[in-house]
């Protein structure tokens, strides 16, 4: 199983720590990961403002580095769903339905493909909060959604129940979108900052030690509002728990 | 007094007759208001909250919405032959029926139907087309004095300000802000904001009218073709007050609220006002299928650009709403920026997809007024995809060239940089050092968005990139 | 051309060749379900209040009310008000009512509701205009749920019917909920045949 790491744009420069994680991670668990050194970005910026053609260059781009992959792998619901869903702006190529088809967010890799039952290395022992970005929760369906009306699941909660020491609190707002919304964080920066303040009293009040999701973009949001807000609470990206990093 | 009822009430967007309406400077003064916003937020969240409730109690819940959805789909599919069996039967119970291309011709037939009646007083309960048509300023320029008798309504009426929720139409106001317009209108106690005061002032003030008006007018949320009915929901009886009490009675209604058969009209009550306010019903459920002995009913049925919107592929969904409001309860954006920053009569998920649709250069900016979050999509009863049409209308509105220019710079220079990895990687980075400042759309921000109030994340030693070629590649090599 | 006939030729145009079919409605009726209780239970929530029936007298409790009220106007035999009431009877007139008594022709367990036609009412404002209502309600003539109140023949017959569940209410000031918005300040039913 021949697997392409896609480390996204703002995960490569600001977070480099969360991609080594997924990488280790994957590693780990025996996966055979090669990072395309030619990536950039899904595309996502451009897609969501509406700028379909103006992202049709980077999708092509994404197809080229990424379809002799059986799998492609990335540690974010958010840009797995642009992948899936959103890659419309070019041709529908074999190849592209390829990587449309096999693209997966970590969590759903580990969940879905991989089946992992146990991350004996981790441990965290710490009051968590899970984050859901919404493209993970309502796109890829990370989760149950509290909008319907259906059994609860959620893949991230499973596999970080694996991780001993670990003790679940929840948000009064469980699934209640942060504010970041890519773009929407900087067009909107005003209704985004503070869906971000409201987000971050929420996981005050719940007594949460860590925020912990599959994408580091809301967090990195939430972060930087509680940082402005001088709220002490800490944010860390599921394949870093899984992996170890943090025990 | 608390901050709350201290605080002045924020007011809604600046309105500047086709230009594009700003949402979100409206939004930022409605959240400068935090009393009043974080008011606001709670009542809908309750809302919520409370239509989750009522979802849980109702096994067949999902079915539910599938039905309706599927109800509504198939008659949009045949919406000419059901509006023609709704006018047989009607005509055929003693209903008048007419028919509106557009808002102006809908006020005219109005206008002419009073003036036959000699009618000078109009007493009428909550409608969003005769919003959208903007009928009441109609029929006043012409000499007709129009009382609204909702109480949301009514406070917004004597306010002269829109309603700014579909369902809850004051829920912007704090009591202190409905008790200064109940002074300044009504000659209401100065000072007294006890909102049962409040309430039965605007009972006792609006009974006299209803009691002598002309003519009485109602929305229709239903047409029930099989029967020629027309079924209006309200939780304050003020419809079955409007209808029944003077002699005529006229129903304006868009052309899209027809369902075949009383079977199908079952579904869309049990749906109805559990999403809307997570009640089981609204207090009255009323069917209006024929004039009263001695009365008269007309019924006019309104276009609007409903049947342009019929022929979209992509944007026909937004013919199903029922108009619960739902969406707007569950929209965090809606929330904090209150229903009148959106300068629309449809505000909200809602609003975002049918107002371009009237004007797309006017509500040019609504769309991007949406984190694409999806729950709009999850509470809506009738399964339009909200969030999809969000998106959509954001690509065709860049189409139409109705895209911001700084919106269409930006991400005309983004898609460049991102689709060239050699530029890309020098514009993150210089060998190993990771450039101070951000890779992409943060950076181009000349307002310094992200930072105004969210700390910058700190900018770590190597990017993974670099790490990679590191650690993988060839130690030392670096990137190529 | 009329604008009845552009409307309909537009939408005619604008609409898609390939129709969908038009879904069945199931009556989703669960077992065992004890109607009048669950009726009581639906009513409550809505506001409504329920009258027990006297032991002597099963109008003990409504002639009570009636009793301590000055106008009050009945269209049901058992009940004598002192406000007479025909199908000639001028609408507003019934504006000083403070109780109208009158008999549902059916109830809806799910939702409290009763369903009250022009047959029931007479003078329709009769169900809007007095301050309080006072419904009677044959216990038979409970329906299990909507899809079974709108399957009645009712629909078909009359021109003008309402579902009332519980009295007038409104919220729109801060949330705070009044009973008695527009309409009756409070509404009680009387289970009789």
């Amino acid at each position: 199983m021949e697997v392409g790491l896609f480390i996204p744009c703002y995960m490569d420069a600001l977070e480099p720590e969360v991609g080594i994680a997924t990488l280790k991670l994957l590693e780990r668990l025996d996966v055979n990961v090669t990072y395309p050194f030619d990536q950039t970005c899904c595309g996502q910026p451009m897609t969501n403002t509406g700028c379909h053609k103006e992202a049709a260059d980077t999708e092509r781009l994404f197809v080229k580095n990424f379809s002799k992959f059986d799998y492609i792998v990335m540690p974010s619901g958010s840009c797995t769903n642009q992948v899936r869903h959103h890659f419309d702006a070019i041709d529908q190529t074999d190849e592209v339905q390829h990587v449309r088809k096999n693209t997966y967010d970590l969590v759903e890799f580990l969940h879905d493909i991989l089946k992992v039952e146990a991350f004996p290395w981790a441990r965290f022992p710490h009051k968590v909060a899970i984050h859901y970005n919404c493209n993970a929760l309502r796109g890829l369906r990370h989760a149950s959604m509290s909008e319907r009306r259906e059994a609860f699941f959620s893949k991230p909660k499973s596999l970080l129940e694996k991780v001993s020491g670990i003790e679940f609190v929840e948000l009064e707002r469980p699934d209640e979108c942060c504010g970041f919304g890519g773009t929407f964080s900087v067009f909107e920066e005003g209704v985004s900052a503070k869906m971000g303040q409201d987000k971050v009293m929420d996981q005050q009040r719940s007594g949460a030690e860590y925020i912990i999701s599959a994408d580091s973009s809301c967090l990195m949001h939430q972060k930087g509002c509680a940082s402005r807000m001088g709220v002490n609470l800490h944010y860390a990206h599921i394949a870093q728990i899984l992996n170890g990093d943090l025990s | 007094m608390s901050d709350l009822q201290n605080e002045p009430q924020p007011r809604g967007a600046k309105v500047k007759g086709r230009h594009p309406v700003d949402q979100l400077e409206a939004a930022n003064r409605f959240i400068a208001a935090e009393a009043h916003q974080k008011m606001h937020d709670q009542r809908l969240w309750d809302l919520r909250k409370k239509r989750d409730a009522q979802m849980h109690l109702i096994p067949e819940w999902e079915e539910l919405r599938e039905l309706a959805s599927e109800i509504k789909e198939h008659t949009l599919d045949h919406l000419a032959d059901y509006l023609e069996e709704f006018e047989r039967n009607a005509t055929a119970n003693g209903v008048h029926v007419h028919w509106a291309q557009d808002a102006e011709e809908s006020n005219q037939i109005i206008n002419d139907i009073l003036k036959q009646h000699q009618a000078k007083t109009l007493v009428k309960s909550k409608s969003m087309l005769s919003e959208e048509c903007h009928l009441r300023q109609s029929l006043e320029k012409s000499g007709v004095t129009v009382i609204e008798t909702d109480l949301g309504e009514r406070i917004q009426q004597l306010d002269n300000e829109d309603p700014s929720h579909v369902v809850v139409p004051a829920v912007h106001k704090t009591r202190t802000d409905v008790s200064k317009v109940f002074v300044k209108t009504l000659h209401a106690e100065q000072g007294n904001n006890d909102v049962h005061y409040l309430a039965e002032t605007q009972r006792e003030t609006t009974r006299p009218y209803i009691l002598n008006a002309d003519a009485g007018m109602t929305g229709g949320n239903y047409l029930v073709a099989e029967t020629g009915a027309v079924v209006v929901c309200t939780n304050e009886g003020n419809a079955d007050l409007s209808a029944n009490t003077p002699p005529l009675h006229i129903v304006t209604v868009g052309i899209e609220k027809i369902i075949p058969k009383m079977e199908h009209l079952a579904v869309f009550i049990r749906l109805l006002s559990r999403s809307a306010l997570g009640s089981p019903i609204t207090q009255y459920t009323s069917y209006f299928r024929g004039p009263r002995k001695g009365g008269e009913m007309h019924v006019v049925l309104v276009d609007n650009s409903r049947s342009t919107r019929l022929a979209s592929e992509k944007f026909r969904a937004g013919l199903k709403c029922i108009r619960c409001g739902a969406c707007m309860n569950t929209c965090p954006v809606f929330r904090r920026s209150g229903g009148l920053s959106y300068g629309s009569t449809y505000a909200g998920p809602i609003g975002l997809i049918l107002s371009p649709g009237y004007n797309a250069h006017k509500y040019r900016n609504l769309p991007f007024a949406s984190s694409l979050n999806g729950s709009c999509t999850n509470v809506c009863p009738v399964k339009i995809n909200l969030h999809e049409q969000i998106f959509a209308w954001r690509e065709t509105l860049a189409d139409e060239k109705e895209l911001s220019l700084s919106k269409r710079i930006l991400m005309t220079s983004l898609g460049k940089l991102f689709a060239h990895p050699k530029a890309y990687r020098t514009a993150v980075q210089t060998g190993d050092k990771v450039l101070s400042y951000l890779p992409h759309f943060i950076v181009y921000n000349q307002f310094n968005a992200w930072g105004r109030q969210r700390d910058l994340p700190k900018t770590p030693k190597e990017t993974f990139h670099s790490w990679y070629a590191k650690n993988y590649i060839n130690k030392g090599k670096g990137d190529e | 051309m009329s604008s009845r006939d552009l409307v309909l030729n537009k939408i005619r145009q604008s609409c898609k060749k390939e129709c969908s079919a038009l879904p069945t409605v199931p009556f989703f009726h669960q077992d065992s379900k004890d109607l009048i209780e669950e009726f009581k239970k639906s009513l409550l929530l809505m506001g409504g209040q329920i009258l027990e029936r006297g032991q002597d007298d099963p109008y003990e409790f409504v002639k009570l009310k009636l009793a301590e009220s000055k106008i009050t106007c009945s269209v049901v035999p058992e009940i004598k008000g002192n406000r007479e009431l025909n199908a000639e009877t001028v609408p507003n007139s019934l504006h000083d009512v403070d109780y109208g008594v009158l008999r549902a022709s059916f109830g809806v367990a799910e939702t409290g509701s009763i369903c009250l036609s022009e047959r029931d009412f007479l003078v329709n404002t009769l169900g809007y205009l007095p301050q309080h209502l006072i419904v009677l309600l044959d216990p038979k003539q409970i329906v299990e749920n909507l899809h079974d109140a709108y399957a009645r023949s009712e629909w078909k017959q009359v021109h003008y019917a309402a579902l009332h569940s519980g009295p007038s209410a409104t919220a729109d000031i801060e949330g705070v909920l009044i009973r008695g918005a527009q309409g009756v300040r409070s509404l009680s039913i009387l289970l009789i045949e």
